[in-house]
């Protein structure tokens, strides 16, 4: 890295890689939150919204506002489907056997995307117009700030939710106490379900971004982000909303200046570098008090 | 109103209530009182469907509850106030209070019903926008009744709500249960405060290890020699 402005560009290149971890993370969190389970699938619900949003773009030639909406509603589906046929059953047992199913769920959606769709990788249609600003030296592509918009647009949407909204009242009762909610007369199977469909909408959003960001998308195209996501989501405190929000952004930033500094060979280390620290020196993370606000 | 008619619960292999009835009529106070581990929370949480009896009948005006789901039950009129006062700490007391009405749709009738909260305990009213968890002890056991409250329950249920409290808080607590009681709600009050609990109620059961030893009276258990000795210290 040779200037300010340098920085500054990879800061911005950062931001946009960040959000789209965080979108990511929120889905961790909040299930956790709620479940105590890390949903290792998340990062293949992530795929299957890629893909999704792929088919969307070049099958059904959907601009990309539609497509994005239309790979959010499957994987939200998707997700509900996830919970009810996988993790409810095991809702009483330990959780380990509920960890295990997880990584189950993850591989059948590896390797079963696989089978429908092939191995190989595909291109990733390119939505936005290539139009370039510049501004005090540092470039931003249209389709950069489109996507960090996007990605902000949908965290808004999620505070709003999670802290104003009926819904989003009952997920935060039952992640703080799920037997008082359910003392409150909170539907506790309604509520664990609206947390995985929001949590799966916000991956798949995620998917069609990380396709656009990296141009092509492949069946195990969700290991990698699923894993720095959950990175993200220790880091900003497992269960807790902004958490995950500024883990995310934390983890983007971090990464790619360390691209930046020439040590791009080092960039996925960086992560876990970055989780083992965290838990040694605070393991309940950026935001872990001993009040928090978990979903 | 409320009538449990040999209820057996277990947790696992543990035999909890083993074979409890007892009945709380309209308008009453009715308390439960027994020493630490006698089943007087079990009892509670089945009533209020978080538990499930393994035998026995639990019905509410004359209806099968033993079968349904807790959040029917808020919705059938009775409300509990937990153990512990289990109130959401990461929410504010008005949220708190939402929380409470969570199945009520008659925005104006919650609006009358939060003030009539504020009325029988002002402290929550000043504190409205305050996180919960940074409540006192007895600001937190108002706000759990009062939460409570929020659902309009013909019945409800408080489990222990003297515990951890000092004795003049105590004696709020049990003056705003007999207002709220003679504001129209019946009451099964749980308790391991026999003395206080026994001066306020109509009706009084005696639970030891799992099974009713003893019902009757209120004034007539407070005056018994085997209540005296056994639970208001001689
Ligand atoms: N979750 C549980 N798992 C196993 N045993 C329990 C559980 N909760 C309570 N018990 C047992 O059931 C009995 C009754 O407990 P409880 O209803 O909490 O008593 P009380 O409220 O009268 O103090 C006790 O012996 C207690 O150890
Ligand atoms: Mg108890």
């Amino acid at each position: 890295m040779h200037s300010i402005t340098e920085l500054l560009q990879q800061l911005v290149y950062g931001l946009s890689l960040g959000s789209i971890y965080a979108l990511i993370a929120l889905g961790y969190t909040m299930v956790y939150g709620i479940v105590k389970l890390i949903n290792f699938a998340h990062g293949d619900v992530m795929m299957v919204g890629a893909y999704m949003g792929w088919l969307a773009i070049t099958v059904f030639h959907f601009p990309f506002f539609p497509a994005i909406l239309f790979a959010m509603i499957v994987a939200a589906i998707a997700g509900i489907i996830i919970e009810r046929a996988a993790y409810k059953p095991l809702r009483n047992a330990t959780r380990i056997a509920a960890l295990i199913t997880a990584i189950g769920v993850s591989l059948f959606l590896e390797y079963g995307g696989m089978l429908v769709v092939g191995a190989q990788m595909r291109t990733y249609p390119n939505v936005f117009p290539e139009t370039m600003y510049k501004i005090g030296g540092i470039t931003f592509k249209f389709g950069d700030i489109v996507m960090l918009v996007t990605a902000l647009v949908l965290m808004l949407l999620l505070h709003f939710t999670v802290q104003y909204t009926k819904i989003g009242k009952a997920m935060r009762a039952s992640s703080f106490d799920m037997e008082a909610a359910l003392l409150m007369g909170v539907n506790v199977n309604t509520t664990i379900s609206a947390t995985f469909a929001i949590g799966s909408a916000l991956a798949a959003a995620a998917g069609v971004l990380y396709g656009i960001y990296f141009n092509s998308i492949d069946p195990l195209m969700g290991i990698t982000p699923g894993l720095k996501a959950f990175v993200a989501a220790v880091l900003g405190g497992i269960g807790i909303i902004p958490g995950a929000m500024v883990g995310g952004l934390v983890l983007g930033v971090t990464e790619s200046l360390v691209s930046g500094l020439g040590a791009s060979t080092w960039r996925d280390a960086v992560a876990f570098l970055i989780l083992i620290l965290v838990l040694i020196i605070k393991p309940s993370g950026l935001f872990g008090k001993n009040l928090r606000e978990k979903v | 109103m409320l009538v449990l008619e040999d209820v057996h619960v277990y947790y696992g292999a543990i035999h909890a209530l083993k074979g409890i009835s007892l009945q709380v009529n309209q308008g009453e106070i009715v308390t439960l009182i027994g020493s630490n581990g006698a089943g007087k929370s079990t009892s509670l949480k089945t009533i209020s469907g978080l538990l499930r009896p393994k035998q026995g009948k639990i019905s509410f005006n004359g209806e099968d509850l033993s079968k349904i789901p807790p959040q029917k039950i808020v919705a059938k009129g009775i409300s509990q106030v937990p153990e512990g006062r289990r109130i959401f700490a990461n929410m504010t007391v008005s949220e708190n209070l939402d929380m409470g009405a969570y199945l009520r749709k008659d925005k104006s009738g919650i609006k009358q019903d939060v003030e009539r909260v504020f009325e029988l305990f002002p402290r929550l009213k000043e504190r409205k926008s305050q996180v919960a968890g940074t409540l006192s002890g007895g600001e937190q056991q108002m706000l759990a009744m009062g939460r409570a409250l929020m659902s309009r329950p013909q019945l409800l249920l408080l489990d222990e709500p003297s515990m951890g409290l000092a004795p003049i808080l105590v004696k709020q607590i049990f003056t705003i249960i007999q207002e709220i009681n003679a504001q129209g709600t019946t009451i099964l009050l749980v308790e391991q405060n026999a003395h206080m609990a026994l001066s306020i109620a109509n009706r009084a059961y005696v639970l030891e290890t799992g099974k009713i030893a003893l019902g009757g009276q209120a004034q007539d258990l407070a005056a018994s020699e085997d209540v005296r000795k056994a639970y208001l210290g001689g």
